[in-house]
């Protein structure tokens, strides 16, 4: 398909057109732009019918079963973008606040963050909740930050972060952009082990990050003698709530001893992920860390009516110019009050109950090396597929043909040939059994017709890309 | 239970399939200590009720003030095709691109939005995005220590102080030098800026217009610093680029800009577009997705995402950044954007800014007491100076319906009576007229 620069004609009007005036009043000639810009010439209908056609080229949760790991790809529920898309919210200024005197012109967004806080804080047993980070990973180098934050302030040298082997590669690149040396720590039989942690658990230790359930899908089970291992060193517990779907009213972090978590709103809470984003990574401290949280905080006063408090001398500043993704965290926090307590608990549970459900019924077809019950997904490998030349990468690209967006593959890195399962609660059962069939039926024929599905995919817009072509090419516009 | 489709006769089904009794035996790692001490949420409402309680709140927003706010964030039109398009679900509730083949609708978007925010700028290169513009900023000056090896970098005061303060977060834990060479009188010092740059500086970073409304050519400034081996780094005000000399005519190495400006509602901060640009020969210090195009088996276009080494989910801790969402959709808007206004629809939406900014400022100024503060060109923003604070201002107009600007002593200290004042082709010249009238009154 042609990109809309290819489509441009010269000389078709757009729909808003310019004649007779000029910039050169204003500003010296020099300081202006030489030649033209280069936008596509395009009518109105020719915009929506590119837009159109490239978006029948994409898989998404509203057309296709999207069973992609770590990734909780949970349906949408619409009635959120109503209220996001509210002229009350899109059209207020962030600065609004700063102010003096016009705090009171934005009472209803402030309410909404204060509220939301409350919310996340009762989900998961944390002190306090700052909504600023935008995506997850930036989640992991806030609550980063606040844990260099608490020993710098403790006067504690401390230069390590502990990262398990099965961490989200975002894990130790957030460690290390904030400044720590990252240590990595062997799993055993899928879980932490904590005589593996012993080993490498020294006084130079400033926290560890961990995922629970881990990207196996496996629940954690030695979490209280972690938490109580980090803490005798006065190192903090960083829980990273990509998994948080797993567990909604059957554990809370704060209770079992977390200090830090993020939240993955465009994951557990069910915003849209947009392609790529954008997400909200709000982070959750125990009180401990509530000096160190970033400005601003919102608070509620006496007379009931809300402010931003931007006097924390002992803040880590500023990880947003204002308040993160407000119009992500207002999807969030509609869905919050649309579900309540039950309807979370529910939301975990199906999500359990039909990762297990898939996880059983594959047995036999796919081998999984970790075989118990595990949380709201798990890693099956296609190792043994791949000893008879067909991979991991093959059986997704196979199952892209049947119109299934594929699992995540290849992570986590300890699993070779891993293919990553998550439905979410969000999918019927008749969805889920098809899927099934379908897996197994490219399964046996692995045996019968490999070559059909080292082929695939044959029915989308394109068939395997070359990768390798890309990267040496540099084709990154029209223009290289 | 909402969005939640198993029947119980379908749940006893799968329990029997799993051979477990009960739902409850599927947590049975979590152990009685573990459980949660409280989980007091209220129960669910429904649609209507969730959404009659957020039309109270959003009802307590005062949005039906005429604003003169900017500072970096502004409230241009937005062509109604952009929430038509970008709503489809196929690009609404996809993922990050993994699976290429299913996925060539989100990667040709991000391809040709690459290729519309680089012509933009006059630029080479472009990735799919970051969270925003202070972030794009922060990640150019790290883009400029790893390419230079050297740890100092020099910001201009008239740099945007809502982005300088994140860049002191950010860097407070790195061995990261930040100068921060002072304005004068509300323009970029030139001079200063070139006499900070020496050969230990990783990057010189500049914004045009600058935070008070200032144009500048940066070319002098950029050729000093390519001389001590140093990055140039601008943050552009992408609207207003559509008619200034380019980023890349002037030499910059890296052009990052906040794409709120472009197809994104104001929305209370977020979720924005950190747009982020640079000459192939920095592409490869660049955080984040970027898109590439190639040819499937076929022989046919396709695109991928590409120079992946870069990333965390290969690199881990030796990745150049540990960005993984980036704000894809909001990109996709700003492209939608682009294509509908057009060359054209872009200017002049740029043009009738900057003619509305260049009346407000003459009848503001032909108020006794009020002098704009900054000598050279501007175009949609300009700073004045009041007689009075320019706080005391503010809340007196905007009780009468008119936010007036940005009080400039928020973040100058020596500023308390500037006051920063920004039109777009949505402010009318009544609006003008009248906010003139009514800062004649508030002054008597």
């Amino acid at each position: 398909m042609k990109t809309i620069f290819e489509e441009s004609v010269p000389g078709r009007e757009g729909c808003w057109p310019c004649e007779g005036m000029s910039e050169e009043a204003y500003i010296p000639k020099e300081m202006l732009r030489d030649g033209e810009i280069g936008l596509p010439s395009a009518g109105e209908l020719d915009v929506v019918r590119h837009f159109t056609r490239l978006s029948k080229r994409n898989y998404g949760v509203d057309g296709n079963f999207y069973p992609l790991g770590s990734c909780t790809m949970k349906y949408n529920p619409k009635f959120t973008e109503v209220a996001a898309a509210m002229p009350g919210f899109t059209r207020l200024h962030p600065v609004l606040p700063q102010l003096q005197g016009a705090g009171g012109l934005c009472q209803g967004a402030l309410e909404v963050m204060y509220e939301t806080e409350r919310l996340l804080c009762e989900i998961t047993g944390m002190h306090a909740f700052t909504l600023h980070p935008m995506a997850g990973a930036h989640g992991e180098l806030t609550g980063v930050m606040l844990i260099a934050a608490y020993h710098k302030d403790k006067g504690n040298k401390k230069t390590k972060i502990i990262v398990p082997d099965s961490a989200h590669g975002t894990n130790p690149a957030s460690a290390s952009i904030a400044g720590f040396d990252v240590v990595s720590v062997p799993s055993n039989n899928g879980i932490v082990d904590p005589a593996a942690l012993v080993e490498v658990l020294d006084d130079e230790v400033a926290g560890m990050m961990m995922t629970c359930p881990n990207t196996l899908g496996l629940f954690e089970s030695n979490l209280p003698e972690i938490v109580r291992l980090l803490h005798e060193k006065d190192a903090l517990l960083y829980y990273d709530g990509a998994n948080m779907n797993a567990i909604m009213g059957k554990m809370r972090v704060g209770d079992v001893g977390f200090d830090v978590v993020h939240l993955n709103l465009h994951k557990t809470l069910a915003t849209p992920h947009g392609g790529g984003g954008p997400g909200s990574g709000p982070v959750g401290v125990s009180e401990k860390l509530l000096p160190y949280l970033p400005v601003s905080r919102v608070e509620k006063q006496e007379d009931g009516r809300f402010r931003l408090n931007y006097n924390h001398p002992k803040s880590i500043g500023y990880v947003a110019p204002f308040y993160g993704n407000f119009g992500v965290v207002l999807k969030a926090y509609a869905y919050i009050l649309r579900l309540g307590r039950t309807g979370l608990i529910r939301a975990t549970e199906n999500a359990v109950l039909s990762a297990n459900y898939i996880r059983k019924r594959l047995a036999g077809h796919f081998e999984v090396p970790f075989d118990r019950i595990c949380m709201h997904e798990f890693v099956a490998t296609a190792a043994p597929q791949a000893e008879k030349g067909v991979h991991a990468l093959d059986i997704a690209k196979a199952l892209l043909d049947k119109g299934y967006h594929a699992p995540t593959i290849y992570f986590p890195l300890i699993v070779p040939e891993a293919i990553m399962i998550e439905p979410t609660e969000t999918e019927n059962k008749a969805t889920l059994d098809e899927f099934i069939d379908a897996l197994i039926e490219i399964a046996e024929r692995v045996d019968t017709d490999p070559a059909s599905i080292q082929a695939a995919p044959v029915t989308l817009p394109v068939t395997r890309l070359d990768e390798t072509r890309a990267a040496r090419a540099m084709e990154l516009t029209d223009d290289l | 239970m909402p969005y939640v489709p198993h029947t119980e006769a379908e749940v006893r089904e799968m329990l029997a399939t799993i051979g477990v009794g009960s739902i409850e035996d599927l947590f049975a790692e979590i152990t009685p200590e573990m459980r949660p001490k409280s989980f007091d949420l209220p129960e669910g409402l429904s649609e209507m009720e969730v959404l009659s309680r957020l039309e109270a709140m959003a009802s307590r927003n005062a949005t039906d003030r005429v604003s003169f706010l900017g500072a970096g964030f502004y409230d241009h039109y937005i062509p109604a095709t952009v929430d038509a398009l970008t709503m489809r679900g196929e690009f609404y509730t996809a993922y990050t691109p993994y699976q290429p083949e299913a996925s060539q609708g989100t990667l040709q978007a991000i391809f040709e939005y690459q290729t519309a925010v680089t012509r933009l700028f006059g630029m080479q290169c472009a990735n799919a995005s970051v969270y925003d513009g202070g972030t794009a900023l922060y990640e150019a000056a790290m883009m400029a220590v790893r390419k230079t090896k050297r740890r100092k970098i020099v910001v201009s005061e008239a740099l945007n102080p809502i982005y300088r303060v994140m860049l002191d977060s950010y860097t407070s834990n790195l061995d990261v030098e930040l100068v921060t060479v002072p304005h004068k009188g509300g323009m970029t010092d030139m001079d200063g800026l070139k006499a900070a740059i020496d050969g230990d500086t990783a990057a010189v970073m500049v914004q045009n217009p600058n935070f008070f409304g200032s144009i500048n050519d940066f070319t002098g400034l950029f050729a000093a610093a390519r001389e001590k081996k140093a990055v140039s780094v601008i943050s552009a005000y992408p609207v207003m680029a559509a008619l200034l000399k380019t980023p890349g005519a002037m030499g910059a190495d890296v052009a990052v800009a906040e794409g709120q400006s472009l197809g994104l509602p104001l929305s209370f901060g977020g979720p924005y577009l950190g747009i982020m640009t640079c000459t192939k020969d920095m592409v490869r210090q660049m955080p984040g997705r970027i898109v590439g195009r190639t040819a499937d088996t076929r022989g046919r276009t396709g695109y991928v995402l590409t120079l992946q080494a870069r990333e965390q989910h290969i690199r881990r801790q030796k990745a150049t950044s540990n960005i993984c969402s980036n704000q894809s959709l909001c990109a996709l808007r700003t492209l939608v954007h682009l294509c509908s206004l057009g060359e054209m629809g872009l200017k002049r939406a740029a043009r009738v800014s900057v003619e509305r900014a260049h009346l407000c400022a003459e009848r503001l100024t032909a108020v006794e007491g009020v002098e704009l503060l900054t000598k050279g060109a501007f175009g949609n923003e300009f700073a004045v100076t009041l007689p009075v604070n320019a706080y005391d201002v503010i809340a007196k107009l905007a009780a009468r319906g008119y936010v007036p600007g940005f009080p400039l002593g928020r973040y100058y200290k020596d500023l308390d009576n500037g006051l920063l004042v920004a039109c777009t082709e949505k402010t009318s010249e009544e609006q003008i007229g009248i906010f003139a009238e009514m800062l004649k009154g508030a002054l008597r």
